[in-house]
């Protein structure tokens, strides 16, 4: 990241009292605008679990549950129990990777069940990710 | 989750049974007023997003005239019978037990009835809703035929269809429309088209774009027919 200070800065630093203060400042600049990006950093990886929980009830809930316990409306006549979302172990073993590619291209892709269908003719890659940070808070950030 | 959407339509398209003898033109007014509340009946506004989804409770009308069968559409209105075992947006009547979740009955609505005259006005013109002639005409499905236990394993085991679909009463899943009655509602060419790629009728449709080639969607159109088959 260049810090943009005045133009005389840079040849300043030679240990005087004034370039000390100068240091000082742009350090000072620099933590702000790191703290920043780290917010908006957030923010964003907050906007995409929202979105996520959207897309999730849409297109997820019918099979993997409103809770996302893999025990949705669909299930009783399946063959294969879709993944519980909420089993933090089980996700914790799959990298974000692995998810979207199971989202994109369905269970078959990832040697899973074939009754996962592939959403990649629905949904952008954008909205993957949005569903996979949102797989992230279902199993791993909430309250065990 | 929206709730009382029983009472909207009921009390929505109740006004269609005091429809007197009408024009098309009438028709759809009072189509545009009594059954819009649950049925979209013009494309989503795409800067719209996928939220849109969830506010529907019917099917899109907008495409009716590319998608039923005429008969099929006037006898249905005369008397209806649910299609999607849990209602237009699933999830919204849905409930979390600890056997699982359930579909609540309690907040699915019937679809009124309409008189049989009225019934068949109605069909005459939501048949005239055919924007996507020219994405059916691209279709080169011909009905032919699959023995019922080749397609019904392809449909199931192979494709994962009975995930969301019953092919018959009581057996597959909830989520999407039965499709034990689906060869005699809907025309062939969209089923087919419908199966390649739901999402070009629908962008916020829940049934996947399948990738699948012709063939195989030809196969599973095949199936929807020999069960329309059996059941004479």
């Amino acid at each position: 990241m260049i810090i943009e200070h005045s133009k005389g800065d840079r040849m300043m630093h030679d240990g005087s009292p004034r370039a000390r203060r100068s240091l000082t400042r742009a350090a000072a600049s620099l933590a702000v605008l790191a703290a920043g990006a780290l917010c908006a950093g957030l923010a964003s990886a907050d906007d995409d679990a929202a979105r996520g929980q959207t897309l999730y009830r849409v297109y997820c809930t019918q099979c993997h549950g409103l809770e996302g316990n893999g025990r949705g409306i669909n299930t009783p006549h399946m063959s294969v129990q879709p993944r519980d979302h909420t089993d933090r172990a089980e996700m914790s073993a799959r990298t974000d990777d692995d998810l979207f590619k199971a989202i994109q291209n369905g269970g078959k892709a990832v040697n899973k069940s074939v009754l996962m269908p592939a959403w990649g003719g629905n949904l952008s890659d954008e909205d993957i990710r949005a569903l996979v940070a949102y797989l992230r808070e279902l199993c791993c950030n909430g309250p065990r | 989750m929206r709730q009382g959407v029983g009472p909207r339509l009921a009390g929505g398209c109740a006004a269609l049974l005091l429809l007197p003898a009408l024009g098309l033109a009438d028709v759809a007014d009072e189509v545009a007023a009594s059954c819009g509340g649950c049925h979209a009946l013009a494309p989503p506004d795409p800067a719209v997003g996928v939220e849109e989804r969830m506010e529907r409770d019917g099917p899109p009308l907008f495409f009716a005239g590319n998608k039923f069968r005429e008969e099929w559409l006037a006898a249905w209105l005369e008397a209806p019978k649910r299609i999607r075992p849990a209602g237009g947006f699933a999830p919204a009547h849905t409930i979390t037990t600890p056997d699982g979740d359930m579909i609540d009955e309690s907040t699915l609505a019937e679809h009124p009835a309409l008189p049989a005259d009225k019934a068949k006005a109605v069909a005459a013109y939501l048949m005239t809703l055919r924007p996507f002639d020219a994405l059916l005409a691209e279709q080169t499905y011909e009905p032919g035929s699959i023995a019922l236990r080749m397609g019904q394993m392809n449909f199931s085991k192979f494709k994962g269809c009975d995930s969301c679909h019953q092919d018959e009463p009581g057996y597959g899943g909830v989520s999407g429309p039965e499709l034990y009655t689906a060869w005699a509602r809907l025309q062939p060419a969209f089923i087919s088209a419908y199966i390649e790629d739901a999402t070009a009728f629908d962008p916020h449709t829940m049934m996947p774009s399948s990738g699948l080639n012709a063939a195989e969607v030809h196969k599973l159109a095949d199936y929807l027919k020999a069960l329309a088959e059996a059941e004479q």
